[in-house]
């Protein structure tokens, strides 16, 4: 009992500082949003070198083509990873874009939240403004090298080189140094551009996840663009244009009312300049007319027992009428959000994609009809490839893309992924275990084209799971499966047919000497009448019946399709000349282990067989 | 041309100085056989070279295309066909298989010669020129279109010169002229005299028959104990056995005995439902041959034993009880089910107490009570009794 009382009163007897009001203060201070991302790097995908090196490539190469598109110049970029020490990396980005004026490099590249993607409605790659300085900022932490620009706005102007430090504490860039390069420089062979270095820890492994694989699947989603890839292996790799034209610009559009949630709006509320209600709802919403707005308005006035009216002052107006108004808003059907903001990849451009980074031998592609989850209009686009030279025995390969961004990491996580697994890939003639991928020689590219992609996180690896989405992405994976299993059963079919014709024909001279013997008829007459027949029944059996009882003639209805692309699977031959070789260009590899070998198979495009 | 060719050949491969005794079947029914070859191959020719598809009808050799003829007693095959066509990919080899056998039969016919089944597959065996498929993966193959062949030309095995092999012996109060030698079936010894597979009046003659009856037993096994006890002799009788389920040979011999002679069939068979189809075999036709049943069924077989009750009319030990499996079972009610056992109230009433008593019972069981049992007392009691199923 005695220790038990001992130990109470040593207890007591420990001072105990307690916090006051005036302590506690003296502690508390702004955290800057550098250093919060500072703390937490795995929030924006720096979670290790390999994946750090993987974003930091990444954001400069979204930045470098939404600049080089929003300028109206079809993108050439250069990326080059040149390997410093075991763990050392300096990664270089050029692109041929508009160039950054000198004044702002400071705010693109030294501040996080800064960017012209944040505050608007539009389809863009980034969203945040937080990438490439974040990149930054984790190569300073990293190896204490600041980040590096250089950027030329036009022919006649001078170049301007920059090195930036982050200071994470003030969220603010401190410039190192500022040189100005004469007009002539060799540096940008169109005039104008920009070159990011980043020095930073990293690791490179070839493979799943890797700089690699982005670079290829970018080039898959961006045919328009030409990339130029330097390894740390000293490899040069091209993935030239396939597409000649630069995708139409994305419009901007103003948030949909059904979109946003009870704080957006009162943030709205606060910013926007004095005005009455009607003007506000109907300046900063899409679909929002004169109509609307009252009706609106009369809704939420219901709710509150004051007389708000469209001519109420935006400035007179309280949490609980904001409050209101919200509410109205999701009682009240507004029309869906305008979906010409929307810019897809294309069925066209999609398989030109595919197709010159695929070996595949059949590829198809469906663009959805817009569509619309949470008041933002979005888009889905499917595209697969199947056969020739993929592996039969692994599970199908998806590239995921958002606003033709490859997405990279958990893939499990995307609602991408569920839609897949929740397609019935058996209907299309592939095997598919439960609740899992179909298994087979199969590639699924799967594009959502958004004004805002909801990622999962911040990192953007994942978009979110939203039954609009994934019933868009299912109907779009369906209509892709349903030309793969018509391609397929044809396939078989055809194999089918030979057989059944190998088979007459080996019998055939058997009963023909048979009834020779027997009868003494001519048995080489019977042979060829015999054979004549069994050709016949053969080809008729070619035109099979489809489900409604039609005469279908697959193979045709497939190549007249022009969202499909059959190649045939036969080796070609280095010898054949065939015009129809090289339809898109190919990658070319000049790597030290294949040097000299430029001429990639040449895959024709099969002609309609029937 | 060719015909001539062919006819020439066969005659240069006729052994000329040999004393030859007349095939097994008569030289018209040859002629006719080898004109409904002729008639097939000529059909198919003639379909091929006016563009049409080459077709064989075959009877359809299953159980829902057999009749039960109640007034003669016997299992008759119904008129369905299957139509077996060269342009089926199911059907193209079998086509091509029942066109070589056709051929191998010809020839046969032409060389007057016999061949067994197994014979009869190496002659149509060989590899399909261009590739290396062979005409039959196994005899099993040949045997079974050979059976079609029989049915669509509507001859039998023994018309088409090719024979099974031979099972079942045979002892008792009997002469028999085979293929020209005369067999003394009373004195055959231990073995006995073993049965042909062909046992058409062209190959086999009866001569001087003393017998009162026919005693049919299941297996050799059985047949030697009667044999030793000199039963037939004792009965004045004749002593058949099949090996299990008779082969066409042994029912055609038991069915010319009881035909041409008169001499009623005794079927001393095991108590199970494999013995029961025995009797139903041998007294109505097989559903497979069912064909042939106007040659082979002989309707006035009776069954003596083993019959359920034994077990206990006999005192048996328990030790001989083999309990009735589940495909047993099936089989036994498939049997009572079958029209020819549905109304006959007795072997309902005998397949009811198989069933009730869960066990069947072999012939040797009677061995338990003692050695000579079932030749000294058991068959004895029941001819006095004429206690028979029917």
């Amino acid at each position: 009992m005695e220790p038990l009382v001992t130990v109470a009163t040593k207890k007591k007897t420990r001072k105990r500082t307690a916090a006051t009001a005036e302590t506690m203060a003296a502690s508390q201070r702004e955290i800057s949003v550098s250093e919060f991302f500072a703390k937490n790097r795995h929030l924006l995908g720096f979670d290790n070198p390999r994946k750090a090196m993987l974003t930091t490539v990444k954001e400069a190469v979204d930045n470098a083509l939404d600049a080089c598109e929003e300028g109206g110049i079809l993108p050439s970029l250069t990326i080059q990873l040149l390997q410093i020490e075991e763990t050392r990396f300096k990664i270089t980005v050029q692109d041929n874009g508009p160039g950054i004026l000198r004044q702002q490099i400071e705010n693109i590249f030294g501040k996080l939240l800064y960017g012209s993607k944040f505050h608007r409605m539009k389809m863009s790659r980034g969203q945040q403004g937080i990438g490439i300085s974040a990149a930054g900022m984790y190569g300073l932490m990293t190896t204490g090298k600041p980040v590096k620009i250089i950027s030329k706005t036009g022919r006649r102007k001078a170049s301007h080189e920059v090195v930036l430090k982050i200071d994470t504490s003030k969220n603010r860039a401190e410039v190192v140094s500022d040189t100005e390069h004469p007009e002539d420089d060799k540096l940008f062979p169109d005039g104008r551009g920009t070159i990011v270095s980043i020095e930073l820890e990293g690791k490179y492994q070839k493979g799943r996840q890797s700089v690699d694989e982005y670079l290829e699947q970018t080039a898959i989603a961006n045919p328009h663009a030409e990339i130029t890839y330097l390894t740390p292996g000293n490899e040069t790799i091209v993935y030239p244009r396939a597409v000649k034209n630069l995708p139409e610009e994305a419009k901007e559009i103003k948030p949909h009312p059904k979109g946003i949630e009870l704080g957006t709006l009162i943030q709205m509320l606060e910013r926007t300049e004095p005005k009455s209600v009607s003007a506000f709802l109907q300046d900063e919403f899409s679909r929002v007319g004169q109509r609307k707005a009252s009706e609106l308005i009369k809704r939420a006035a219901k709710k509150t027992s004051n007389t708000l009216t469209p001519r109420t002052r935006i400035s007179t107006m309280g949490h609980a009428e904001a409050e209101a108004l919200y509410k109205a808003i999701q009682e009240v059907s507004v029309m869906a959000p305008p979906t010409d903001c929307l810019v897809p990849i294309g069925s066209k451009a999609l398989l030109a994609g595919l197709l010159k980074e695929v070996k595949a031998e059949f590829f198809a592609a469906a663009t959805r009809p817009p569509s619309v989850y949470r008041g933002n209009p979005f888009q889905m686009e499917v595209a697969i490839a199947f056969g020739g030279e993929l592996k039969s025995e692994e599970s199908a390969r998806i590239l995921r893309f958002a606003n033709r961004v490859p997405l990279l990491y958990q893939q499990s996580a995307c609602s991408s992924f569920k839609a897949v697994v929740e397609t019935g890939w058996k209907n299309y003639s592939l095997s598919q275990p439960r609740g899992s991928l179909p298994v087979g020689p199969l590639v699924i590219m799967i594009h959502m084209a958004s004004v805002w992609v909801p990622f999962t996180s911040e990192s953007k690896e994942a978009i979110a799971d939203y039954d609009e989405i994934r019933k868009e992405m299912r109907l779009a994976l369906q209509e892709c499966g349903r030309k793969l299993g018509i391609y397929l059963r044809r396939r078989q079919r055809m194999k089918k047919e030979s057989e059944r014709r190998s088979i007459f024909e080996r019998y055939i001279g058997e009963i023909s000497t048979a009834c020779n013997a027997i009868t003494g008829v001519d048995a080489k007459k019977l042979y060829a009448a015999l054979l004549k027949q069994a050709s016949t029944k053969t080809a008729e059996a070619d035109q099979m019946l489809d489900d409604e009882g039609k005469v279908i003639d697959e193979g045709g209805r497939l190549t007249k399709d022009a969202d499909v692309i059959i190649l045939d699977d036969r080796q070609a031959d280095p010898g054949i000349d065939d015009d129809d070789i090289d339809l898109f260009g190919g990658k070319t590899k000049k790597s030290t282990r294949r040097a000299g070998v430029s001429k990639k198979k040449s895959r024709s495009k099969k002609k309609a067989r029937h | 041309m060719a015909k001539k060719k062919s006819a020439k050949k066969s005659t240069t491969r006729k052994a000329p100085a040999r004393k030859r005794i007349p095939g097994p079947v008569s030289k018209e029914r040859d002629k006719v056989t080898n004109r409904s070859i002729e008639l097939l191959a000529d059909s198919i020719a003639r379909d091929g070279l006016k563009g049409r598809e080459p077709r064989v009808d075959i009877p359809l050799r299953t159980v829902t295309n057999m009749k039960w003829n109640k007034k003669k007693r016997i299992l008759e095959m119904g008129d369905s066909t299957q139509t077996r066509s060269l342009f089926n990919v199911g059907q193209a080899r079998k086509f091509m298989q029942t066109l070589l056998l056709a051929k191998g039969s010809r020839e046969l016919i032409k060389a007057e010669k016999t061949l067994s089944l197994r014979g009869m597959y190496y002659m149509s065996l060989h590899t399909i020129e261009g590739t290396k498929e062979k005409t039959f993966d196994e005899q099993s193959e040949s045997d079974n279109i050979l059976e079609d062949l029989e049915v669509s030309l509507g001859g039998l095995r023994e018309e088409l010169h090719v024979f099974a092999k031979k099972r079942g012996t045979m002892v008792g109060n009997i002469t028999v002229i085979d293929n020209g030698d005369e067999i003394n079936c009373r004195r055959m010894g231990t073995g006995g005299y073993a049965i042909p597979s062909i046992c058409e009046p062209s190959v086999l003659q009866f001569k001087d028959c003393g017998a009162d009856f026919v005693l049919h037993v299941e297996k050799d096994t059985v047949w030697s104990r009667f044999n030793e006890d000199r039963f037939w002799e004792t009965h004045n009788c004749i002593l058949t056995e099949g090996s299990g389920q008779p082969p066409r040979g042994v029912r055609r011999l038991l069915h010319r005995l009881n035909k041409e002679l008169g001499l009623p069939v005794y079927c001393l068979l095991d108590c199970d439902p494999w013995g029961h189809y025995i009797y139903s075999v041998i007294k109505q036709g097989s559903i497979n041959l069912a064909f042939e049943s106007q040659r082979m069924a002989i309707p006035d077989a009776k069954f003596i034993g083993i019959r359920a009750e034994d077990y206990d009319r006999c005192e048996l030990s328990a030790d001989v009880r083999i309990a009735l499996n589940e495909r047993d079972i099936t089989r036994a009610k498939q049997i009572a089910d079958y029209p020819w056992f549905k109304d006959k109230r007795p072997w309902q009433k005998e397949i009811k107490k198989l069933l009730a008593n869960g066990f069947k019972m072999e012939v040797e069981s009677l061995i338990t009570k003692d050695i000579s049992y079932v030749t000294e007392e058991y068959v004895p009691a029941r001819l006095k009794a004429k206690d028979f199923l029917d």
